[in-house]
């Protein structure tokens, strides 16, 4: 019987090693899966490369992780939120690196690792300080400019119910980038409010099949 | 002895008001972080419009009333908003998908400058000693079908933000339609500058003085008559 539920917070981060690429939902702290990032603060893996729309806030979750010096590189769109004074600590000490992506870039680079295509062209940053230094190509008078994909080792990501098989469904607007990052990771790892029975949910309002997903930690607020 | 008219500048909300005459029947669109979030304030009664969150909402309706904030329904500026009948929810992916894919009629942002030929410059400063942060800003720029910019005419300091080139980085080349200021309405037509309204008591002389790029008054030129709102 396939049961991807793990019993304690330890063994969901267990499976993340040194240098890992992470792909962490939310946009802001919506969707942000503040418990699983905290467990692995307090784990002592290192060189930590994170994806995410934000750069955290505050001193909990992602912005914690950083403080803990365990991440080398964060690649996101909108680091600079009035709350993310420990990433903007750490940039101007040069503590950490970097890399500023157009949000639906971010986010299609992301679909792109997870639905195997091989690169893509798109509009946004054409003729921009981001678009600088990449291929180009004129498609129909435009401008476009060649994107990879970006692949995770890891995603961890927050959801509102799940089943034993993987099936998530998610909450209002904290669904954004997670359906795209449990596709773009080796192995993802979601936290959710309520384990409930194999066909309980609706498959016509299944938004992730359990098919992306490795590991469940419920997290009972 | 005659009297110079007073120029009446439009306050921030009246620049709102403006621009939410400017949105037909069934618009779908995207309020820019800040002040154009103000637009919504001012759509006339009768208009069905749905309004579009990058963040995965269609559908978005004003803040909830205090104790009803939920954190998981936000918008692009990470504020509580509520969700009206008809509205959805969905992945990143899909929401810049009608962004990109030219789903959305008309996005309403902010800039730091325009230049005559409709390049938008409002996502860096020449600052480099912070970190760069670009959000949802160079999608939205290429992508909607309609860019209308909502600024004051003149910088804090007194700078012109209609330009000649913009001197600050691109977020899109050639994409403005229409900047609505506390001034004036100008369209971008053929990589021109073209006024079409004015605010009250004010000249097309008064106004290319605090231009940098040239512009032109169209013949059946109007005068912004806002509503009183403070």
């Amino acid at each position: 019987m396939i049961n991807k539920e793990v019993q304690n917070i330890t063994a969901a981060v267990s499976y993340i090693d040194d240098g890992a690429v992470i792909l962490s939902g939310g946009f802001g702290d919506a969707g942000a899966p503040i418990s699983l990032l905290e467990a692995l603060t307090k784990t002592d893996v290192k060189n930590l490369t994170i994806v995410s729309n934000n750069a955290g806030e505050g001193n909990y979750g992602l912005a914690a992780l950083m403080k803990s010096g365990k991440v080398a590189k964060i690649i996101c769109s909108y680091p600079i939120s009035a709350g993310s004074i420990i990433f903007q600590n750490l940039y101007n000490n040069n503590k950490i690196l970097l890399d500023v992506v157009p949000q639906g870039t971010l986010s299609e680079r992301m679909r792109a690792a997870g639905a195997g295509i091989g690169a893509f062209f798109t509009p946004t940053s054409a003729g921009t300080k981001l678009g600088e230094g990449k291929e180009t190509r004129i498609i129909e008078g435009i401008e476009h400019v060649l994107e990879y994909p970006l692949k995770g080792d890891i995603a961890l990501i927050l959801a509102k119910k799940a089943d034993r098989l993987g099936n998530i469904i998610y909450d209002k607007s904290a669904r954004n980038f997670s359906p795209i990052m449990a596709m773009a990771a080796t192995t993802t790892i979601v936290q959710v409010e309520e384990l409930v029975e194999v066909g309980e949910m609706d498959p016509e309002l299944i938004i992730t099949p359990g098919i992306f997903i490795d590991y469940i930690f419920v997290h009972n607020k | 002895m005659a009297t110079t008219p007073k120029i009446v500048g439009l306050n921030r909300k009246q620049v709102a008001w403006r621009i939410a005459q400017e949105i037909p029947e069934g618009s779908y669109v995207n309020l820019g972080i800040g002040s154009p979030e103000m637009v919504a304030n001012y759509i006339p009664d009768d208009r069905e419009i749905f309004f579009h969150s990058e963040n995965g909402i269609l559908g978005m309706g004003p803040a909830p009333e205090p104790g009803q904030e939920d954190g998981n329904l936000i918008n692009a500026g990470k504020k509580p908003v509520t969700l009206l009948p008809g509205g959805s929810y969905f992945n990143h992916t899909d929401s810049f998908a009608m962004i990109r894919g030219g789903h959305i009629d008309i996005c309403v942002l902010g800039a730091y400058q325009v230049a005559e030929n409709g390049d938008l410059a409002n996502w860096a400063t020449l600052d480099t000693t912070k970190p760069p942060g670009v959000g949802g800003a160079m999608d939205l720029a290429i992508g909607a079908k309609k860019i209308y910019i909502m600024m004051d005419h003149l910088t804090k300091d007194g700078h012109p933000k209609l330009m000649r080139n913009c001197t600050y980085p691109h977020t899109g080349q050639g994409v403005v339609k229409t900047i609505f200021t506390d001034l004036a309405v100008i369209d971008v037509i053929n990589k021109k500058f073209i006024v079409r309204e004015l605010a009250r008591g004010l000249s097309l002389e008064d106004l290319q003085s605090k231009t940098d790029a040239p512009l032109s008054l169209v013949n059946n030129w109007l005068t912004i008559s806002p509503p009183e709102l403070n």
